[in-house]
């Protein structure tokens, strides 16, 4: 096969690519560091809008944001760890059953169907079950999203788990249970915090889903940021930016590290 | 036999998956204190049977009597048997001590007693600097004899072995048979140990059920295995062997009268189920002799010769075109010249008439 590196403009294609993927993060977090209020000119280093995001006239709202936004984030991904954690045992270790391959697109479709789509659905259904919309409807919201993202590393990580290990355990008089607290689930353990990491900053970051179902006077960090927004660009959006952007960035690479260490096992 | 007291009685198992059927009505007793091999290749229903024996598969009928209480219908962690994995199965997040710990804990045992019949059987497989150690950090060999420390803690009353030489390379695996011997003399704890490798079997085993296409061949010492196979399939696949077409003409107890190619006659040992009429007698090549043309049992033209160090095949052709291996030890005889009519000199009691 021809390495693709010899194509003609490979080089330029793959910096344009890169530039247009990376340049409006790199800018946001340059001028989050910006003296000026303006967002176009540069007025030197400062840390002030920084400060502005935990002290000035908007930190209680985006305190009371980031609380609630880190509130639903933790409670969906453990919630939504769980369900994927028992889902991968039945994908993987149950052997053949009825509905297996519905179970599976089921669990996946998420991924699959366009978020304004979840976003509409989940507020009608809300709406007709009569539950008001605030925090648990966000959380609910944020549960179902998250499953697919939880599932994928931690059924990745238990295929890769050879089941002879629990029949070991059980030759040896463990009972199912014993079998699966403590084998199954300490060899998943890389799979199973991977794919939580991967579940909080999915649930973290969400705006679209987030907005429809949040109802009024509630607010997470992304529609907090986009509630300033719409009153105008200031720094301290872009210092609040860059703040998730680094929590991304972080949770994302532990997230890949463990499971990295995992597999190496 | 009978008064033995037997540790495993399999009954008429049968195991189904779905239409393929891989055990047909499987029986066999082996012994307290025995080392029984299981020995076929690779589909005969070998391991299917130790799975079944372990609990890890459900028999689609029969019976499997541990100590004479029915166990085929217990899931595994009910019964008091242990299992040497194939590629061992050492839990990798534990330590050697807690893999060899682990089933003793299950069972009930204390913190402090486990650990002490956990160091003692350590001992007994030589690891015990090893106790704290993650298997990882272990030789194949090493991890091997974890494997067995760990099955053998509780004191099973069988220890189930599924090939596990198998990922050994040849040096060690020969180091490793006489150790695993003794230790099964030691312990006193009936052994079933499946293997596709006849040298392993023969070496190592009490007795040996030679198994293909989900049928018990043959159970038997290894010696009689080797020497009075039953069957085509076991004089075939134990050793090398033989065949050659005979008429025979009449049966008498385990005594035949036949008839060799060439028109010779002879009473030879014959396998029970023999029938007269066309059948197969099995002659190991090193109990075949040269002799001059016009002597012996069978005429045969050398075809060609293979130098194996300790001793010399020499391949043969019979008038009738079957051919004939035959075994001559370094330094006893001249190889004949290709295309030398020979006689060939069948040694005393060494052929066996086949059931077929």
């Amino acid at each position: 096969m021809t390495d693709l590196r010899h194509f003609t403009g490979f080089r330029p294609l793959t910096v344009l690519c890169l530039f247009i993927l990376y340049a409006p993060l790199v800018i946001v977090a340059v001028y989050s560091f910006n003296e000026s209020t303006s967002i176009t000119r540069w007025g030197g280093f400062s840390l002030k809008w920084y400060v502005d995001v935990f002290t000035g006239p908007e930190a209680p709202k985006f305190r009371d944001a980031a609380i609630n936004s880190f509130t639903i984030a933790i409670g969906a991904a453990t919630c939504a760890t769980l369900i994927a954690t028992a889902a991968a045992v039945a994908m993987t270790r149950a052997g053949r059953f009825r509905g297996k391959l519905a179970s599976l697109a089921l669990i996946n479709l998420p991924l699959m169907v366009p978020e304004i789509v979840t976003a509409v659905a989940s507020l009608v259904f809300f709406i007709t079950i009569g539950l008001t919309t605030g925090l648990l409807t966000i959380f609910l919201a944020h549960v179902v999203f998250c499953i697919p993202f939880a599932y994928l590393p931690i059924s990745a990580r238990m295929q890769s788990v050879p089941d002879v290990y629990e029949q070991a355990a059980m030759d040896l008089y463990a009972t199912p249970w014993e079998a699966f607290r403590l084998i199954l689930l300490p060899l998943m353990a890389p799979g199973i915090l991977s794919g939580f990491l991967l579940a909080f900053i999915i649930s973290l970051d969400d705006f679209l889903i987030t907005n429809f179902v949040k109802g009024a006077g509630v607010e997470t960090l992304p529609t907090a940021i986009f509630g300033s927004v719409k009153q105008g660009i200031k720094p301290n959006i872009m210092a609040i930016s860059t703040l998730l952007l680094g929590v991304s960035v972080v949770c994302v690479t532990l997230s890949w590290l463990i499971g990295r260490a995992g597999q190496k096992r | 036999m009978l008064d033995v007291a037997q540790a495993v009685e399999i009954d008429s198992v049968v195991k189904r998956y779905g239409t393929v059927t891989a055990l047909h009505g499987v029986s066999m007793a082996i012994a307290e204190g025995e080392f029984f091999t299981l020995l076929g290749p690779s589909g005969c229903g070998k391991t299917t049977l130790l799975r079944c024996i372990a609990g890890f598969e459900q028999v689609s009928g029969g019976a499997i009597r541990l100590h004479g209480e029915d166990i085929a219908p217990l899931p595994p962690h009910k019964r008091m048997v242990n299992t040497v994995f194939q590629n061992y199965a050492l839990f990798p997040h534990m330590t050697v001590l807690d893999n060899v710990t682990f089933g003793l804990l299950r069972r009930g045992w204390g913190t402090r007693d486990a650990e002490a019949r956990g160091r003692e059987v350590l001992r007994l497989v030589q690891l015990s600097e090893f106790a704290q150690r993650r298997p990882g950090q272990l030789s194949g060999g090493q991890q091997q004899r974890v494997a067995l420390a760990r099955a053998l803690a509780p004191r099973p009353k069988v220890l189930l072995l599924d090939e596990p030489l198998s990922a050994l390379d040849l040096k060690l695996r020969q180091a490793v048979r006489s150790e695993l011997k003794s230790i099964q003399r030691e312990t006193g704890i009936a052994f079933v140990f499946v293997t596709h490798d006849q040298e392993e079997a023969l070496t190592m085993s009490d007795r040996i059920a030679v198994m293909s296409a989900g049928h018990v061949q043959q159970v038997g010492p290894p010696r009689e295995i080797y020497e009075a196979p039953q069957t085509r399939f076991v004089a075939d696949f134990i050793g090398e062997t033989n065949l050659i077409d005979v008429t025979v003409t009449q049966v008498s107890g385990a005594v035949a009268r036949l008839q060799l190619p060439g028109g010779a006659a002879m009473d030879c040992p014959a396998a029970p189920g023999a029938r007269p009429g066309p059948g197969h007698l099995s002659v190991r090549p090193e109990r075949l002799s040269l002799c001059a043309a016009g002597q012996g049992d069978l005429a045969a033209v050398m075809q060609d010769h293979v130098y194996l160090g300790t001793d010399t095949q020499l391949l043969m052709r019979l008038a009738d075109g079957a051919r004939l291996v035959v075994r001559q030890q370094a330094g006893s005889g001249t190889v004949p010249d290709p295309g030398a009519a020979l006689g060939l000199r069948i040694e005393a009691g060494a052929a066996r008439l086949l059931a077929d």
